[in-house]
């Protein structure tokens, strides 16, 4: 399996990076960690004529963890995310779900950028981010942009990214001290992606729930932030029937395709125990 | 497509040659360089027997174009022998604990290993076998690649104490 010919290109920043984009147009495309791309190159089901790989671009690199904010440089990898000290502290929930992606040679390779940038429902990252209400940052010709992750995801592989723009930086606010959280992921075997997974973000104060964020993968052509889920908890105690009244509004928002993984029916049930898992999970870590 | 001018190091030595930048990285050590350690299984991201070391990153070569590869530093399962061409550690514990059946997955799984101990010299059984998930094997059942991998670890561990 050999993909078509292309032109390789290694720039050292942004701009040039920037400008190789543009001069190709859709022939070209950046490649990460490629381990979304290079596949569908071999498959011969994504064509280019210019690779552009941004491995050697310092400024998508590094973790930065200040003022309330995670900054994540869009080229760092699945298992930084997994062996960084500051972010087990800080952000647990990013190495919960990175330990639940793939396998551990594909996390070494494939970054968290690509992750969210690449478009396929079946990532798990883009649904994280909405769950966490992340911001990306694109760098294009005309500047730079800053997008929230709920807002990004348009279609499958559609989103709202131009072709021209490089996703540069990725950008979490700190959950507030005390808040519980869960990824929860039911997929056939390791290195599978999800038949359902859900991210849940809950807070706890005097025994009553004052925020809940509840973001759903694989289960649409995008990710699916569940806002009537989280209504359905905020203001309880999270006793049973409000968890469950969760679940219903989750169930309900979702919308999945029969494929390999199973019927719609199938799909759906998987999702509402997922999300109570994740739900009974977060609860418990929360306080 | 022209073809472009690689460097890289395999197994401590400065390599080059030119390649078009479609080869995977699988393809550049087996067919120009002639290194067959690491194999193709599924060559679709999924079995691990084209696992190398690259930079200090277990990857799957298959996956990898040439030109991600320029400039790294690299180690098959060729260079994880002994500097006297003897067996190394992991290597020497496979064939003891009968690590392998037909062999095919054994270079993925070995240098694998490799990296897995370098990061964590003393893993628990499920640490081993999460850490080798992204290696797969048909013959063994894994049983004995994993004693294997705990083996090479107490091994290991009592050489560098001696060393001390
Ligand atoms: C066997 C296997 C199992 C997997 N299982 C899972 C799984 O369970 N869950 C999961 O989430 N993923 C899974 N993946 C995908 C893996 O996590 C990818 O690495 C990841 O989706 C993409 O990251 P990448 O850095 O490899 O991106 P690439 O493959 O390099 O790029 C993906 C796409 O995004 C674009 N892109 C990349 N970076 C940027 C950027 N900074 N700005 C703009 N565009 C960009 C590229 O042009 C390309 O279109 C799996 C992959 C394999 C091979
Ligand atoms: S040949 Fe590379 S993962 Fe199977
Ligand atoms: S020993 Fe035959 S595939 Fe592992």
């Amino acid at each position: 399996m050999i993909p078509a010919g292309f032109e390789y290109h290694r720039p050292a920043d942004i701009p040039s990076a920037l400008a190789i984009l543009q001069q190709h147009g859709d022939e070209a495309r950046v490649v990460a960690g490629g381990h979304s791309l290079i596949p569908m190159m071999k498959l011969r089901m994504t064509f280019l004529t210019h690779l552009v790989d941004l491995q050697d671009i310092d400024l998508m690199r590094g973790i930065d963890i200040a003022g309330g904010t995670v900054t994540l440089g869009a080229m760092t990898t699945q298992h930084e995310l997994i062996t960084h000290d500051g972010l087990a502290q800080t952000l647990p929930i990013l190495r919960e779900a990175a330990h639940q992606i793939a396998d551990p040679q594909v996390r070494y390779m494939g970054t968290v950028g690509g992750n969210v940038a690449n478009g396929d429902p079946g990532n798990d990252m883009p649904g994280l981010m909405q769950c966490l209400n992340a911001e990306y940052e694109l760098q294009g010709p005309e500047g730079t942009r800053n997008v929230a992750a709920r807002e990004f995801y348009e279609a499958a592989y559609f989103t709202a990214r131009s072709d021209e723009e490089i996703l540069t930086k990725i950008r979490i606010p700190v959950p507030a001290a005390g808040t519980g959280y869960a990824y929860e992921k039911q997929k056939r075997k390791i290195g599978d992606y999800a038949t359902a997974a859900s991210g849940v973000l809950l807070r706890v104060e005097g025994g009553t729930c004052t925020e809940a964020s509840i973001a759903m993968t694989n289960l649409a052509d995008t990710p699916i932030l569940a806002v009537a889920a989280g209504e359905a908890l905020v203001g309880s105690t999270l006793d049973d029937a409000a968890r469950a009244a969760a679940v219903a509004a989750a169930v309900d928002a979702i919308d999945p395709a029969a494929d390999n993984r199973g019927p719609i029916e199938f799909k759906k049930h998987t999702a509402g125990v997922i999300l109570r898992r994740a739900i009974d999970r977060a609860a418990e870590r929360a306080g | 497509m022209s073809k472009m001018h690689v460097k890289m190091k395999v197994n401590g030595k400065e390599v080059e040659g030119l390649a078009e930048p479609r080869t995977l990285l699988i393809h550049f050590l087996r067919e120009d360089l002639r290194i067959t350690g690491p194999h193709i299984g599924c060559e679709t991201s999924h079995c691990g027997a084209c696992t190398v070391d690259m930079d200090g990153k277990s990857v799957k070569a298959c996956t990898v174009f040439v030109g991600q590869a320029q400039g790294a530093d690299i180690t098959t399962v060729e260079g994880l022998v002994n500097p006297d061409g003897s067996l190394g550690v992991i290597q020497e514990m496979f064939r003891e604990h009968h690590g392998l059946q037909c062999g095919y997955c054994t270079p993925g799984m070995i240098t694998r290993a490799h990296r897995l101990l370098q990061e964590n010299p003393n893993p628990t059984e499920e640490e081993v076998r999460f850490g080798l998930a992204g290696n797969l094997c048909r013959c063994t059942g894994y049983q004995n690649i994993v004693k294997s991998v705990l083996a090479a670890a107490d091994m290991m561990n009592a050489q560098k104490e001696a060393a001390e």
